[in-house]
């Protein structure tokens, strides 16, 4: 569905991601894992177009996508749920539900707004509030719940448990292996690197830029070298 | 009586204010830029509206359409070839940019109508008495059509698709291209729309102040930012509030005082501001993003 190779990514001389590939097949939860740096939010950012590589290519549903602009590629059927959550704090949490869905016209919204809600029965009881009074679980909620607005085909998250305490980061997994079950294809970008394993197919470990290992999620969850590194022992 | 007189005329320059302040505030929110040759436009609107009609003898509504339009376009085209190159540069640059488009829209006006001031027809012929007092059609109307534009901005911009995409781009333009929204038609649809208020605004100007030059732009334009800093840059309620107060500031200033005092007023208003509250009285504190 995904495949990315070769990229390579600049900030102005520091060079971010070096020549990294990988693949995301229909069906898949992938993730890669890494610590803070590692350049996981970069290559998110490059694939949805925020951030061009040098060289490379990306294809998604075997179309090149490498110099697509970002807007353009809601309409492809991949989605983005940037680190951090980025909510647009200043309006409400249904008009940030609806901006979700800005490329789909108004019926089709109306009925995925309350798909939305049946999944994030909290983000209902707010829809009227201006989304930066959320709490941070529930801003999430917001983020994942606009991510799956434009119906996305690959919906790639970035960091969903930043920030959040046990019970929401289990809450917010388990929604992701929901959302994977009912047939969304989803790249997962994570540092609590057990949690992501432990839902994945996949996963790609990333050191510095650069792809270290590869392997199905079980593996690497019994790999010394990522359990020394990322499981903390 | 002579409170309430003051407080109309208040309200029918403010109204000015108030449309020009829209076009600086929906500007600065998006691309966060003071756009310093928005007032330019209001001249470009001015002569454009003139010459249509003294020349073509274009009746009046088709000439201040046209206008309208035209304005619009000039502000699109103006952010396509001059600030859009320097999206990603900082500040100063863009801002100097704007200083510079300003210079050059009056240039270009003075080698086009020559420096001599032309006399605007006042469009709003004829008067109303209210009580002893007698005001200008040019006045009512003013206020009038400038709160009706007030309230469908509001709407537009609270419901509409376009409305909405504006807030977002404003808020978070990168995260808002991830939603689909193509951030660069967004940014025109902003100038376009605040240019043509700044057109509305012009043709309103001239007929109250019947005349126009190449450098009219200048003083106006200051003053409508001066009001967009008072209601806090970035705020629609925020520039219309901020423009109907400077207009009534500069009024009662003229009844009270002394109209020579009426633009140290409104300029020791904005250093005020910036000194008490730079973010004006709608304004968000400014959060330094991390």
């Amino acid at each position: 569905m995904l495949k990315v190779e070769n990229i390579n990514v600049y900030y102005g001389a520091i060079h971010a991601v070096k020549n990294v590939s990988f693949e995301v097949a229909q069906g898949e939860i992938v993730t890669l894992i890494g610590a803070n740096g590692a350049g996981k939010s970069t290559i998110l950012k490059t694939v949805s177009g925020l951030l061009r590589s040098k060289g490379g290519r990306i294809s998604f549903l075997n179309e090149e996508i490498s110099s697509s602009e970002a807007y353009k590629l809601t309409q492809k059927g991949l989605s983005h749920v940037p680190e951090g959550r980025r909510i647009f704090q200043q309006l409400t949490v249904e008009e940030n539900l609806e901006m979700g869905g800005y490329i789909r016209n108004n019926r089709e919204n109306s009925r995925t707004i309350e798909d939305v809600y049946d999944r994030f029965p909290r983000i209902k009881e707010r829809r009227r509030q201006i989304a930066g009074t959320l709490s941070g679980g529930e801003q999430q909620m917001l983020s994942l719940g606009r991510s799956l607005m434009s119906a996305p085909r690959l919906v790639m998250m970035d960091e969903p448990s930043m920030g959040l305490a046990p019970v929401l980061v289990e809450q917010i997994f388990s929604i992701i292996k929901e959302l994977n079950e009912a047939g969304t294809t989803i790249l997962l970008v994570e540092q609590n690197a057990r949690m992501a394993l432990s839902i994945a197919h996949r996963g790609y470990v990333l050191e510095t830029g650069k792809i270290t290992l590869e392997a199905n999620a079980q593996a690497l969850l019994n790999n010394n070298e990522v359990k020394r590194a990322y499981l903390g022992g | 009586m002579t409170l309430v007189y003051l407080m109309i005329n208040g309200l029918q320059i403010g109204s000015i204010y108030a449309l020009v302040a829209l076009g600086y505030s929906m500007v600065y929110g998006i691309v966060k830029l003071i756009n310093f040759a928005h007032g330019d436009i209001i001249m470009v609107g001015a002569y454009s509206t003139w010459y249509l009609m003294s020349r073509f003898s274009a009746p009046a509504w088709l000439a201040v359409t046209a206008t309208i339009v035209m304005c619009s376009v000039l502000g699109v085209l103006i952010e396509k070839i001059a600030y859009k190159p320097l999206r990603k540069s900082d500040r100063l640059s863009l801002l100097v940019t704007a200083i510079g488009i300003s210079l050059l829209l009056q240039n270009v006006a003075q080698l086009l109508f020559s420096a001599n001031p032309r006399m605007f027809t006042n469009i709003f012929t004829g008067s109303v008495s209210i009580g002893e007092r007698q005001f200008s059609n040019a006045t009512t109307v003013t206020i009038a059509v400038s709160i009706v534009i007030m309230l469908l901005l509001t709407l537009l911009v609270k419901h509409t698709r376009m409305g909405k995409a504006m807030r977002a781009v404003s808020e978070d333009y990168e995260t808002a291209q991830l939603m689909g929204i193509n951030v660069n038609n967004t940014i025109s649809f902003t100038f376009a729309l605040g240019s043509g208020l700044a057109a509305v605004g012009a043709v309103f100007y001239c007929c109250s102040y019947s005349q126009i030059q190449p450098t009219m732009g200048s003083m106006l334009g200051l003053k409508a930012f001066v009001a967009a800093v008072l209601g806090g840059i970035g705020s629609m309620p925020g520039a219309m509030i901020g423009g109907l107060c400077i207009g009534i500031a500069e009024s009662l200033t003229k009844g009270y005082i002394s109209s020579q005092l009426t633009d140290a007023v409104v300029f020791g208003i904005l250093i005020v501001v910036l000194l008490i509250k730079p973010s004006g009285m709608f304004g968000r504190r400014m959060n330094e993003k991390v």
